[in-house]
């Protein structure tokens, strides 16, 4: 029986016109499922966060959302993955166009070995975005503008990107992946290596972005899933437990599962 | 009954433990002072093994290099004889005419002979005068013709000029052949040894630096006989290595770490490459004797059929460093660009590459390095011959520096034990070189984050 109202609750979120949305995915590695007939929207320029205990699929969900799991050997997924109405999984979409539409920042930040400049410059440089140095020039200077870094960096662009500080670091991968004007932002854990100053820092650019970028984000913290989100899901091994308004979720969850992780009774 | 004993007694036991974890730990015990004790000395003793095994090494290594440097140093040097030369225009130009093709077909060995004779008047006899012209290297009169070649004027004057002595004599002069032994157990007798006497009583005898060893070819004459034409085989040799091993090696990790999808028969061609690299190298030698010259029907004893056969010797050596260089690469880094929607070439090509690039060429030199020194395929495919010229391309036929040491050190004439070390402190300093320069370009491209 609690299958079945279950199924009934995650079949439940449609929102009309979603940026993004997942059919029954299912996702196995090997022979292990990962993922069990998750159906979520994601809406347009609004932060939805996916929330859940450690190996609940969460991260696993984001990277099915640019193919990333593509990269990862014996991943099999099963179930349908659409940006703006059209599969990503279908054998017609080229995934290195794909992955410039929806752009990607880590848990760690991995700038690039390189100048500041030159780690921003990478991806409108490599899709041919830009047809001057002033072009660039100016990419450059707007997405560390939208990362909220430019004030920090402007005098030493030419310098190596690791020596900046972590929290900068993560900023810089944050205006890297603004700088090739992604539709959507995918961020795993972007907070989880950062001090809680850069943190800080990090949740107002993520409010900030939110008017021009639709963005999903991956937490462990259910604080910061209610300061920056607008709608929340919550995932429990494998499976989409509840999604909604953030408020609702986190106020008046409908599952028994729901309420149990966010009042701290496990997780 | 017995139950609850056992019971009672677990409990007892139970008691027991717990009251020991409750008893503050007496640290300053006897027992647990001899505890620190002991473990001191065991960490000096494991000190001392290592310390000792340092020294060890290092004793090897300063015993193996006072034993080559000390052999080989006086290869570097030669003993000259000085003669008065007349230069006599009825033996080198008789008609006066200046050709030079004439001045060089004439008999500069006759020169040397008439002053050796002039100066040592009373030697007679076939057998005697012989010795007495051993004195002076058949390569004296090159030297002689040279000069008259290079300044005409010279034609009918008389010099003093220094000669290239010849081997025994230089010997002699250096210490080998001692005058004190038995007539009959030395390769100079008593009446040459007086030459020698006379000779350096008048001043007439020195050693000077032997610029000829770095740049003749082989020779049967150990005082010609040079490390030039061993060295420039090795060097096309290797540049035949180089640029065939090093992209294939390279190509073949990246499409191994990065591309390749993890089947069978990945993992049989991953672990044939980790068996090649322990194969014997005259295997390899076997290998190119058969492919190369037996099919291919290639020019034999040619650095190209030597690049060749070290290519595929060179190749796992290479393979392994670069995948183990490319697999040390964050894969961060790889996310980091895929996500920005990097295609995997470019992902390769823009971050991967360069980034595992120190460890790919520190690879590809220590595998150059092992070929310079290899000599065992080169014996198989003909590059142990004796070799006069130098050559002038990867099809002429040469020899290495390691087989040009193998050939020395087979010889029977005492100077070539000297020309012997030398030439391994020749490749040594070659090999050094190498290192050094795979060092250097760590430091410089290796980049941290």
């Amino acid at each position: 029986m609690a299958v079945v109202t279950q199924s009934a609750m995650t079949a439940e979120p449609s929102v009309t016109s979603p940026k993004m949305t997942a059919r029954d995915l299912n996702l196995f590695y090997g022979d292990n499922q990962a993922l069990f007939d998750v159906n979520l929207d994601i809406v347009e320029r609004q932060v939805t966060a996916l929330i859940g205990p450690s190996g609940c699929g969460k991260s696993t969900f984001l990277r099915c959302m640019n193919r990333m799991n593509d990269t990862i050997d014996g991943v099999t997924i099963k179930g349908k993955v659409t940006l703006d109405d059209r599969d990503i999984y279908d054998k017609a979409i080229d995934v290195v166009q794909l992955r410039a539409r929806i752009g990607m920042v880590f848990q760690k930040p991995n700038p690039f070995p390189k100048s500041i400049y030159d780690n921003v410059a990478y991806g409108p440089r490599i899709h041919g975005l830009v047809n001057s140095r002033d072009e660039l020039d100016e990419i450059v200077m707007t997405s560390l503008e939208r990362a909220g870094l430019l004030k920090e960096v402007k005098d030493r662009l030419p310098e190596p990107a690791t020596g900046l500080s972590g929290g900068q670091q993560q900023r810089l991968c944050i205006a890297r992946a603004v700088a090739v004007s992604p539709e959507v932002i995918l961020m795993d854990e972007p907070c989880s290596a950062l001090d809680p100053i850069a943190t800080a820092k990090v949740e107002e650019l993520i409010d900030e972005l939110r008017s021009n970028y639709t963005i999903v984000i991956v937490t462990h913290s259910m604080q910061q899933a209610a300061r920056v989100s607008q709608r929340t899901a919550f995932f429990h091994l494998g499976k989409l437990v509840e999604v909604g308004e953030t408020d609702q979720i986190f106020t008046n969850p409908k599952d028994e599962r729901t309420k149990g992780y966010i009042t701290g009774r496990f997780g | 009954m017995t139950d609850m004993a056992s019971l009672m007694e677990d409990r007892a036991a139970a008691k027991v433990i717990s009251g020991n974890l409750h008893t503050p730990v007496d640290w300053d015990s006897p027992k647990l002072a001899r505890n620190i004790k002991k473990r001191y000395a065991a960490e000096r003793r494991f000190k001392i093994y290592g310390l000792s095994a340092i020294a060890i090494a290092l004793l090897a290594l300063v015993v193996l290099g006072y034993s080559i440097i000390s052999k080989g140093y006086s290869a570097f040097f030669q003993t000259y004889v000085q003669m008065e030369i007349f230069f006599d225009p009825a033996k080198i130009d008789p008609d006066g005419t200046g050709d030079p093709a004439i001045i060089g077909r004439a008999n500069f060995d006759g020169l040397i002979r008439d002053a050796l004779s002039k100066q040592f008047p009373e030697v007679s006899g076939r057998s005697e005068r012989r010795d007495l012209y051993d004195i002076v290297s058949g390569g004296a009169s090159y030297d002689l013709r040279e000069r008259v070649l290079e300044n005409p004027s010279l034609i009918g004057q008389t010099r003093k000029v220094w000669l290239i002595s010849g081997d025994d004599f230089d010997m002699l002069n250096k210490g080998y052949i001692s005058a004190n032994t038995d007539e009959g157990d030395r390769r100079l007798n008593d009446q040459e040894v007086g030459w020698y006497n006379t000779l350096v009583s008048q001043g007439s005898v020195e050693k000077q630096f032997h610029t000829r060893f770095f740049t003749n070819g082989d020779s049967r004459e150990p005082e010609l006989a040079g490390i030039w034409g061993a060295a420039v085989g090795s060097f096309y040799t290797l540049v035949v290595t180089l640029i065939l091993s090093f992209p294939i090696g390279v190509l073949a990790a990246i499409y191994l770490e990065e591309f390749a999808p993890r089947n069978r028969f990945t993992t049989i061609v991953e672990v044939n490459i980790n068996n090649l690299a322990a194969v014997p190298s005259i295997v390899f030698g076997l290998l190119g004797l058969e492919v190369y010259l037996n099919v291919m029907h290639l020019p034999r004893s040619a650095p190209v059929v030597g690049g060749l056969t070290l290519a595929l010797m060179t190749l796992p050596t290479i393979i392994i460093a670069s995948r183990a260089a490319i697999k040390a690469v964050p894969p961060s880094i790889r996310q980091a660009a895929l996500g920005l929607g990097a295609s995997p070439v470019q992902t390769v090509t823009h971050h991967v590459l360069p980034l595992a690039m120190p460890g790919i060429l520190t690879g590809t030199i220590i595998g150059m390095a092992q070929a310079l020194g290899e000599t065992a395929p080169l014996l198989m495919i003909g590059m142990v011959a004796f070799i006069v010229d130098i050559p002038g391309g990867a099809l002429d036929p040469a020899t290495v520096l390691p087989v040009q040491i193998y050939l020395w050190a087979d010889s029977p004439e005492r100077a070539f034990v000297e020309k012997t070390s030398a030439a391994i402190m020749v490749l040594l300093g070659f090999l050094i070189l190498m290192n050094g320069l795979a060092v250097y370009l760590r430091k410089k491209f290796e980049r941290k984050w």
